[in-house]
Order: C-alpha cells, then structure tokens, then sequence
C-alpha cells in the first residue's frame, strides 16, 4: 500500500515537472519563428499622435464618431449602461473636470461656437491600463499604440478601474446583434472583452491614414509622427498652444487639444 | 479525516442542504450570467466593478485575519488560542475558496481565467494577487489538515509544518495588502489613491475575521460538545476592539485629508458616500447604518461589562461584522467608480440574479466552513473525551 502510494507519489511529482518544463522547451528548442515583413505602403512612425483643433470643429457633426464605429464594428446597444464607444464627443466640463470655471462656457460657446470635444484613447506613454493588465492583453507598441488583444482579454476590467479616461468599454453582452451593417475586413468582438479606440492600426499597415481622420471634413483631428520635426502634427504643437487630459496624473497622453 | 463530514446529526445535513439549495439557485443565474454575459448584473460602463469584487475584497480580510489567532499561538505560545486556532485556520480556508469564486465570477471571459497563468504578467497587481491568495490557500489547507491529524493522532505536528505555519503569518499579511494595491495603485481614481489602503485594510480585516471566528465559536460551542474556552473568546474580543478602533481612527483620516484639502478628487467620493452628490443618495442610509453600527458596537466591545458578557459580546460582533461589511463589501469599491473620470454620476444597484450568484457563493464558503469544521470539532471532541 504504502509503496505503491510512494510510487504514485514520484510518477505525479515527475509529470507535473513535465508540465512545468513546456515554456522552458519552448524558449530553448524553439526555432526561429517566420518574421513577418511590413507592407510598403505601411505607414509607419516612431510615436503615432494626434492634435484636435477645437476651433474648427462643428456643433452637430458626427462624421468622425461614424466612420470609426462603423469601420469597427462598434455595437449600438442604446444605452449608457451597456454602452461601447471609440470615439464621442463630451462638453469641456467632462472632458477636462476641473479646469473650467464660471466663464469658461462663454468662450466655448463663441469661440469654440458651443462644440464638445472629441475624446478618445489616449494612447498614453506611460499608460496605467498596460500596466494592470493581468494577461498583457492590452499592450503598448513600439510606434506608441495601445492595443488592445481580443483573444487574450478575461473580462477581468481592471483595466476600465486604471484608465482615467474612462475610454474603454467591456461587451457586456452579446455585441453582433447590435451591430447595423458588418464590416467584414475588421474582426467583431465576442461579449465579456473589453475594447477601445486602436488609432487604426489596421488602416496604418494598409497605409492609410484613420478612418475619423479621413472622415472629418473640417481637418479637425490630425494624426501623424510626433517623432518626425517636419510632421504635420509637431507642425501644429509648434505653432498652437495645446492642452492635455488631465497630464497631472504622469499617464503622458497623445492627444493634444487646440482650443 | 474526511470520513468525520459524512456522519453527523439531522441538523448537520439540514444545514448542509439548506447551503445546497442557495448554491444551486447560484448556479443556475450563473448559468444564465455565462450565456448572457456580465450585462445581466447591475455593472455599468461607469460603474465596471460591482457586489462580486467587492465581497472578494472584503473576504480577504475575513481570511488574512487567521493570522491574529496563529501569531499569538505560534509566535508568542499563548496556549489560550491552541483550542481556537484550527478554526481560524479553516475559516481561512472557506473565505479564500470564496475569494477565487467572486473572482471567476466577475471574469467577462471566465474560460479564459488560466491566461493568467499562461502569460504572466508582473506588473499586474491581479497577477500577484493570484500568486499571494492561492499560496496561502495550500498553506492553510497543509497546515490545518496537518496539525489537525497529529492531534488525532495523539502525536505533536510534524516538523516540517512549523516552517509553514511561520510563512503563514507574513503571508496574511501580503494577501490583504496585495488585494489593497489594486486600489491604491491607480491614478485616475482618487478615492482609492491613499497610501493607507493596505493599513485600513488590514485594521478592518482583523475587526471583521475575529468578529466571525468568535460568533462561529460560539455557534459550535451551543452545538457540540467543543468549547473553545472563555479565555479565548476574551481575548479575541480585545483583538477585536483594538482593530475596530484603529479602523475607525483611519477613516476619521481618510475623511480629514479629503474635506480639508478640499481637493474634488478625493472628496466628491466621500460626498456620495455620507451625504449624496446631486441627489444621488443610493449609498447615504447604508453608510449611516455603518456609523451608527460601528459606533454602537465600539461602545459595547469598550464596556469591560458588556465586553466579558457572552451575549452583549455576540451583539457586538455581529454589530462589527455587517457594519464592515458595509463599509468594505459594499461602499469601497463601488464608490471608487462615483462619480466617474469624466465626472459623471452612474448609481449602481445589484440585480436579482446578481444577488442570488453571491449568495449562492457565500452558501459554497459557508458549506466547506461547515464540513471542515465538523471534522474538526469531531476530533476534538474525541480528544477531548
């Protein structure tokens, strides 16, 4: 009896050391994994930006909130509580809580003509949601971005808790019957991922630029490589004072507001 | 050991039916919660932390706080514990199981749970989390079947559990203060932004956890024919004093740097918490509930007269244990999210099936504390006789 415990014992420790040993396999007989080559007509940068120049942006204009949903396959649940959103656009109070004060709506309403502003993923620097993600689901690419991995994601939203931007939404149920009309080139989400503004990494590698960039008639959002002097982006952060969401919390958010 | 859980008196299995019959109305609005997703819970794109990390929350502390009966027994050799120890240890043992089920519940995507472990992630607080809570899981399981065998046994522990049981006592620590850093860590969210998270934590872990241990002594006490002696009941009402105290002392803090600095960020959450914010009340009878709870309980626990008197001390725990439970299983982390980064105010209100899937989770955590401890008091019992 004894014995044959004893031996069970030495079998199952010596199988789950097998077990253990697979990623050590992996790093150590592994061999070296097919490189994938960017296109070339890939648009690429050091660090992706993008400046928002409020002083041309229309009241009841939605074009860029349109094309990226739609381009997306952002669901429409009809309400706040379930709701996924990219890209939307919140009074100056809600996006920068407070800075404003008493007269601050005079200004916005004659010189900004009562816009709200477009908010998005920050795609920050230094961004807390990478560094609270338990399963590096959500990662930080060389050129800056903030990606999200749809596959990996557990649902476990304590990346929702770190953003302090409130720009990421979980699926909280089934998104497909709420999409209207099915992108095919762009994947859909199942629910209990979470997901968020991608700054179109997958219009970058087909060189084009992103679809709210594109769709905006006015040339209010301007997307490009901070990296790059002669960008047009450093062009505008030259020439224009701009500001930041909430730039205290040393999160380095990328997206510069002109207003 | 295990074969001292399937004999028992009437009671015995009506009780363990009863838990049965909550657990399985869990299961079934779990079910439901799997095929529809997390939408079925009162959870909000504002408000994306609810009732279930909450409860994990504060049953981590109900589990951290088996270490105020093994660090006086172990460390110090207060003999007055060595009756009361394996049920601090065992009550542990349910609190954390019900821990890592309040997780997997409010995981959007719980097949993939083990991604966790496949891509390890360090900079994750949830990543050490998992690592901390599973680890002193093992430990208390070891130490408790262990130490539990040798004394039916009639034979002092083996001693390779004395490593064990002293790793136990850092380890409670961490988990409480792992589970602290979730909060204290993040930069967006001002009410959880303070350095005494992990130290108020553990203060009303160790208010909460000894509550229960004596009000569950006392219950096997009235039941069998167990007792875990006056003297330790006493003490663990001091214990329970103290930490009430203290936790008391660190919200009166939390509360002076939030209204005299006057800083939004940090106060706005106190506002809805204590008086509203723009109408927003949801919260306001409950945290008074908590006041006049807490401070009701603290008068009794300091009153040496209603302290030593078994029944006044009953009241006060049960006092202590729902007041903190309000406090940490209810106000804590829901306000984290009122009002939002951008400002707004999303109340939350846990639905039906919500409410049925914690229970029925509770009823799982009650039901293992319920087996472990009929083999423990069996034993006793035997040894006693």
């Amino acid at each position: 009896m004894d014995n044959s415990k004893r031996t069970f014992l030495k079998v199952a420790g010596i199988s789950l050391l097998g077990i253990g040993s697979k990623p050590l396999q992996k790093a150590l007989a592994g061999n070296e994994e097919p490189k994938i080559l960017p296109s070339p007509e890939a648009l690429t940068g050091k660090r992706w930006a993008m400046v928002v120049d409020m002083k041309k942006c229309k009241e009841d204009c939605h074009d860029c909130i349109k094309a990226c949903h739609q381009v997306h396959n952002v669901p429409d649940l009809g309400n706040p509580k379930d709701e996924v959103k990219w890209i939307w656009k919140e009074p100056y109070e809600k996006a920068f809580p407070g800075d404003e004060n008493k007269y601050s709506q005079e200004y916005i309403d004659q010189t900004l003509k009562g816009s709200q502003f477009i908010l998005l993923c920050n795609h920050c620097d230094n961004p807390p949601c990478v560094r609270v993600c338990p399963t590096k689901a959500t990662f930080k690419r060389e050129d800056g971005i903030v990606m999200m991995d749809y596959h990996r994601c557990i649902g476990c939203r304590f990346c929702m808790a770190g953003c302090p931007y409130g720009s990421r939404s979980l699926n909280w149920r089934d998104p497909r019957p709420f999409i209207k009309e099915t992108n095919k080139e762009f994947p859909t989400r199942t629910r209990g991922v979470v997901e968020k503004c991608n700054f179109c990494s997958e219009r970058l590698v087909k060189g084009l630029i992103p679809a709210c960039v594109e769709a905006c008639k006015e040339k209010v959002l301007v997307f490009g490589d901070l990296e790059d002097p002669n960008s047009e982006v450093r062009g505008l952060l030259k020439s224009h004072f701009t500001i930041r969401r909430k730039p205290q919390l040393g999160t380095m958010p990328q997206i510069y507001y002109i207003a | 050991m295990l074969e001292k859980a399937l004999t028992g008196s009437k009671k015995y299995w009506a009780l363990l039916f009863f838990l049965g019959g909550i657990i399985g109305v869990g299961f079934l609005c779990y079910l439901k919660q799997l095929s529809y997703g997390l939408g079925i819970t009162g959870m909000s794109r504002d408000v994306s932390w609810g009732l279930y990390i909450a409860q994990f929350t504060f049953l981590v502390g109900v589990a951290a706080s088996a270490v105020m009966v093994v660090l006086p027994y172990y460390l110090h050799h207060y003999k007055i514990f060595g009756r009361i120890t394996i049920l601090g240890e065992f009550l542990a043992v349910a609190s954390v199981t019900m821990c890592l089920t309040f997780i997997i519940a409010d995981l959007g995507r719980p097949d993939r749970a083990f991604n966790v472990l496949l891509y390890p992630t360090p900079s994750s607080i949830l990543f050490w989390d998992m690592v901390v809570l599973n680890g002193y899981l093992l430990v208390n399981i070891v130490i408790g079947w262990t130490v539990l065998a040798a004394e039916r046994a009639d034979v002092p522990p083996p001693k390779w559990v004395k490593p064990l049981i002293y790793l136990s006592i850092p380890w409670a620590v961490s988990i409480h203060t792992v589970t602290a850093f979730i909060y204290a860590g993040l930069p967006g969210r001002g009410f959880w932004l303070t350095a005494i998270m992990a130290p108020r934590f553990l203060a009303s872990a160790f208010a909460s956890g000894p509550a229960l241990l004596i009000l569950l002594g006392l219950i096997v006490k009235k039941f069998s024919k167990f007792d875990p002696g006056k003297e330790a009941f006493q003490t663990l009402a001091k214990i329970v004093t103290y930490a009430m105290l203290i936790s008391i002392f660190f919200i009166l803090m939390e509360l002076f740097t939030a209204f005299y600095s006057k800083i939004p960020e940090h106060m706005l959450n106190f506002q809805y918490l204590f008086v509203g914010l723009h109408g927003h009340t949801k919260l306001v009878p409950w945290m008074w509930s908590f006041v006049i709870l807490a401070v009701g309980a603290t008068f009794l626990l300091i009153n040496p007269n209603t302290r030593k008197n078994e029944k006044t001390l009953a009241l006060a725990c049960v006092a202590v244990f729902i007041s903190l439970w309000i406090e940490k299983g209810l106000g804590l982390v829901v306000t984290g999210f009122i009002p939002s980064p951008l400002e707004e105010i999303t109340e939350y209100t846990p639905t039906a099936p919500e409410v049925l899937i914690t229970l029925g989770i509770w009823a799982i955590g009650f039901s293992i504390l319920t087996v472990l401890y009929k083999i423990a008091v069996s034993i006793k019992e035997e040894a006693g006789s």
